[in-house]
């Protein structure tokens, strides 16, 4: 389906906003303004912003441990986000979650989580309350290869199979499990091949190609949104960064491979085809750029600005009252 | 007044809440027929065996505005969610900053006793206790089934209920009326001035079995019954063991970091109580083995009413 220009320019925002959101993240994290750790989506972009195009705001969704794409992309606020990052009270987590549980449930943003697959279980949850709901709305999975070789994913989709559960799981391929090659721990190279297994659509897309993302989620969102049941996308993407900011500069993986994955920039794709079009210039493009970084500058201004919570807070929130 | 089983009395409450309210509903790998008739499919689903994602799937719906009823079985199969216990269930409302609620019951049952070794007769509710973010009920009787259960239900955390095996078929009463029994309330199920047992689900009966004989001997025994692991009412077990001066503590679990040891610390930790103890504590708990499966091996694993009683004796004697 054709997406008006609009659209798409709205989709190269977010995928830039979530570029320079990971780049701020990463150089905060350097000089120790952001603690603990960081996983950045930088070369991933597409994968979120694709899906979370074809979704609703009350459609729901679940992250992994790199999760502030997926955040920026289901429409986040940068200044909550950046406040928790920065451990600040005002942030979305009340500075308790840091990078790697940022959540907005009042956007359908379930969380990011640390444990590799353990988001699938629970977002598939969310798929069930929507079924039982009866309004139409549908849940998105994103994971990665390393997940899809775990039982939480096997067991999810069978039970999201079985019920037929308005469900989307998006597997981001990017290659490795932290270091350890997906090519050495599929049985099969495409994740997308198991949904056989699960009698449900399974398709390979281009996870670099903004709009072959959204075609293929559209089409899970519209098959969801009926009733049928879930689908199977597979993103094969990469990581352009070690797999944690910790990491710094060890990064196992060949420098060849890295430098031909930035030659397919995800951005830069969209941004000359987009120009080709006629639906930006050089020149509002830079501008977009611009008001992009005074944004995320503005969000580190709200952070830095921000108080760290009091102590009490410490002992707050481990029950609801 | 009438009378009706442990089980029926979980039962009830089920029932009873589920049609109080429509954003409850019922998971387990075998649906309930008594459920499942009155509620229908849609909302009483027998799962397939995968306790890890039918513990996940809760706290997403329970995330997304629904009260789900998780029954694991036997504790055995919690295990097998572990992570969905443990790193999500317990923590995700504090790690996302308290955002939204998420009100889960998960039913399961605990204890030995039924010949079924030591994969199936665990009592392991202190491995819980240990974590924080997790309620946890351990009922003795069917009135506090009923009651206890209304509540988690009805409550907005992930609560556990911890049933007992060996209570099952044990009749007790129950009144026809609604009520709910509030959490972290003790019970004194007999009253006494010489020695306290804290007793936990079935060992509370043996407790009560135990202060018959002693009563023969001249020692009057007092029984509370914590019925909530967590909130655990420590006034209540302070100002009984400040009435008695002396603990005894029955737990059919082992007494390695148990709620056995948190009771005890609880009654000893606490100056003014302390100060009133004429004994040494006494814990009267299952070997620390894993459980085996022969008679003679179980009966002797686990406590009961005599080695309560023996329990009793040391603590009189000791001061």
């Amino acid at each position: 389906m054709a997406l008006t220009q609009e659209k798409q320019l709205e989709m190269l925002r977010i995928m830039q906003t979530i570029r320079r959101f990971e780049e701020r993240a990463s150089d905060d994290y350097r000089t120790g303004d952001i603690y603990g750790v960081v996983h950045c989506y930088i070369g991933e972009e597409a994968v979120a912003t694709g899906v979370c195009a074809a979704l609703n705001r009350d459609d729901q969704i679940i992250s992994t441990h790199r999760g502030h794409g997926h955040c920026i992309a289901k429409g986040a606020d940068l200044k909550r986000m950046m406040a928790e990052l920065y451990g600040r009270e005002t942030g979305y987590c009340k500075g308790k979650g840091g990078s790697m549980h940022i959540a907005d449930f009042s956007i359908g943003m379930l969380g990011a989580n640390g444990i590799v697959a353990g988001g699938i279980p629970i977002v598939t949850g969310a798929g069930l309350a929507a079924q039982l709901e009866g309004k139409g709305r549908v849940a998105v999975s994103f994971f990665g290869d390393g997940a899809s070789n775990a039982g939480p994913f096997h067991e999810s989709i069978n039970i999201a199979a079985a019920w037929k559960l308005p469900m989307i799981y998006v597997c981001e391929n990017n290659l490795y499990a932290a270091s350890t090659p997906a090519a050495s721990t599929l049985a099969h190279s495409d994740v997308a091949a198991r949904a056989a297994g699960y009698d449900i659509p399974g398709v390979v897309v281009d996870g670099n190609d903004v709009m072959a993302v959204y075609d293929a989620a559209q089409e899970a969102v519209a098959r969801a949104r009926n009733g049928e049941g879930p689908s199977l996308i597979e993103c094969k993407t990469y990581r352009w960064r070690g797999h944690t900011e910790r990491v710094g500069g060890a990064d196992p993986r060949p420098q060849g491979e890295i430098r031909a994955w930035q030659e397919r920039d995800p951005i830069e794709r969209f941004v000359a085809g987009l120009m080709d079009q006629g639906c930006i210039t050089q020149e509002a493009w830079q501008e977009m750029d611009e008001e992009i970084l005074a944004e995320i500058e503005e969000a580190v201004q709200f952070a830095i600005e921000s108080p760290f919570p009091d102590l009490e807070a410490a002992v707050e929130d481990v029950f609801a009252e | 007044m009438r009378k009706i089983s442990y089980a029926q009395a979980g039962m009830e409450a089920l029932v009873e809440e589920m049609r109080r309210d429509p954003t409850t509903f019922h998971l387990s790998t075998d649906a309930p027929d008594a459920l499942v008739k009155e509620f229908g499919s849609e909302r009483v689903r027998a799962t397939p065996i995968a306790e890890g994602a039918l513990t996940g799937i809760a706290v997403g719906a329970a995330g997304s505005g629904f009260r789900p009823i998780i029954n694991w079985s036997m504790v055995t199969f919690s295990f097998v969610a572990m992570d969905q216990i443990v790193n999500q269930a317990a923590k995700i409302h504090y790690m996302f900053g308290g955002q939204v609620k998420f009100p889960i019951t998960f039913r399961t049952s605990v204890g030995g006793g039924r010949r079924v070794a030591a994969q199936h007769s665990q009592s392991p509710y202190s491995m819980f206790m240990n974590l924080a973010g997790l309620k946890m009920i351990l009922p003795s009787t069917p009135y506090d089934m009923k009651g206890l259960l209304k509540t988690v239900i009805r409550d907005d955390n992930p609560i556990i209920s911890f049933e007992s095996n060996r209570l099952m078929g044990f009749a007790g009463e129950v009144p026809e009326d609604p009520y709910t029994v509030p959490l972290g309330k003790a019970d004194i199920k007999r009253e006494g001035t010489d020695v306290t047992i804290v007793a936990l689900a079935w060992l509370v009966h043996e407790a009560l079995a135990a202060a018959e004989v002693l009563d023969k001997e001249g020692v009057s025994v007092e029984v509370l019954d914590p019925r909530t692991l967590v909130p655990l009412d420590c006034d209540a077990i302070r100002a009984s063991v400040q009435k008695t001066g002396r603990l005894v503590i029955a737990d059919e679990a082992g007494p390695t970091a148990g709620a056995s040891a948190e009771i005890a610390a609880v009654a000893t930790e606490d100056a003014e109580t302390f100060a009133k103890m004429k004994a040494p504590v006494k814990r009267v708990c299952a070997l620390h083995v894993p459980i085996p499966y022969t008679p003679q091996l179980e009966d002797h694993v686990f406590p009961d009413r005599d080695n309560i009683v023996a329990g009793v004796r040391e603590v009189m004697d000791a001061g």
